[in-house]
């Protein structure tokens, strides 16, 4: 009974490690590596209007702290607005020419975010925030790297500990009432960015850079 | 009785010192001191007008102040993001000083620094 309990414990470990994706093919990525990202805001394709500047609050710092140059995020919204782009839709749709022009970025992160909200069952309200991204190279238009992600409520706040020290307490009220995808959109990214042969490769401010990730 | 007492009170201390050690260890460390650059950027959109841009300018500013007494770097964005407030308080002069600031200490974003600078002038 021990014996075949362990086995079928071993078999089902040796499942689950088949099941792992492969790793990401990082030939053109390593070819083109960027030094700095233009993040556009996020097409939504959730019913929650709030996921687009909810999600875009948070992408700053993940990438950042991989080694990359971020571009002020809603100082770029702002810019393209101004200029003619007044939604998410339209900015996506702007050249990678153009891009260039304007801002001088190396790479362009186009963002969907599938899921963005709260569904509230009868036990309990689970918070879920999937997202898929895209990395093209701004002047050959080449694809560096795409992922999608999914994450789930459970320790929210997480990853957000050294903002919510420091941030004023009307900012934290406005953050944890209304909107919990806020936080849980950390955790998407962290997953998006982050995991190990699929995520994102380090830049290069990171000590880390040209190591894989 | 006393003894026995005191005993379990140092026990609890040393525990208590091991579990803050431990917390210490486990802190996060970032490359950059975030404060709060990204909280700012979210209630700005979702409660527009909650933070007036004067309010934002004190906070983005105070944790300046904090990342040089730690010798530590603002993230990348953060001086053009605060020159983009400056402006929006109409305070022109202070919002070029900080565009520039971030050109400096990022050439990355010396393209689209000088469209936003040529923009104010």
């Amino acid at each position: 009974m021990g014996t075949s309990k362990v086995v079928c414990l071993a078999a089902l470990m040796m499942i689950a490690g088949c099941a792992n994706q492969p790793p990401y093919d990082y030939t053109n990525y390593r070819e083109h590596p960027p030094r700095s990202i233009l993040v556009l805001p996020p097409l939504n394709e959730s019913t929650a209007i709030e996921g687009t500047y909810g999600y875009l609050s948070t992408v700053s710092m993940p990438l950042a702290e991989m080694g990359y140059y971020v571009f002020p995020v809603a100082v770029v919204d702002q810019f393209l607005k101004e200029n003619g782009m007044p939604t998410a839709g339209e900015m996506h749709e702007i050249s990678l020419a153009k891009v260039a022009e304007i801002t001088g970025a190396d790479a362009v992160l186009f963002v969907t975010l599938q899921q963005y909200g709260s569904k509230y069952q009868v036990i309990s309200t689970t918070v879920t925030v999937r997202a898929k991204a895209k990395l093209v190279d701004t002047r050959t238009g080449v694809l560096l790297w795409e992922g999608e992600a999914t994450a789930k409520n459970g320790s929210q706040g997480s990853g957000n500990i050294l903002a919510d020290l420091i941030a004023a307490a009307v900012v934290q009220a406005i953050n944890s009432k209304t909107d919990p995808a806020h936080g849980v959109s950390r955790q998407a990214n962290s997953a998006l960015f982050s995991t190990r042969d699929r995520g994102l490769l380090y830049g290069p401010y990171s000590p880390k850079y040209g190591k894989t990730n | 009785m006393e003894a026995w007492q005191d005993r379990q009170m140092k026990q609890r201390f040393a525990l208590l010192a091991c579990v803050a050690v431990l917390v210490g260890c486990a802190a996060p460390k970032t490359m950059y001191t975030w404060g709060s650059y990204e909280d700012l950027i979210y209630a700005s959109y979702a409660a527009p007008g909650s933070v007036p841009p004067e309010r934002q300018i004190e906070s983005m500013e105070r944790d300046y102040q904090a990342a040089r007494a730690t010798n530590r770097r603002v993230p990348p964005g953060w001086h053009a993001h605060l020159g983009y407030l400056y402006y929006q308080a109409g305070k022109r002069d202070q919002a070029m000083q900080e565009l520039r600031t971030e050109k400096a200490e990022f050439p990355e974003s010396a393209v689209f620094v000088d469209r936003l600078l040529a923009n104010i002038n």
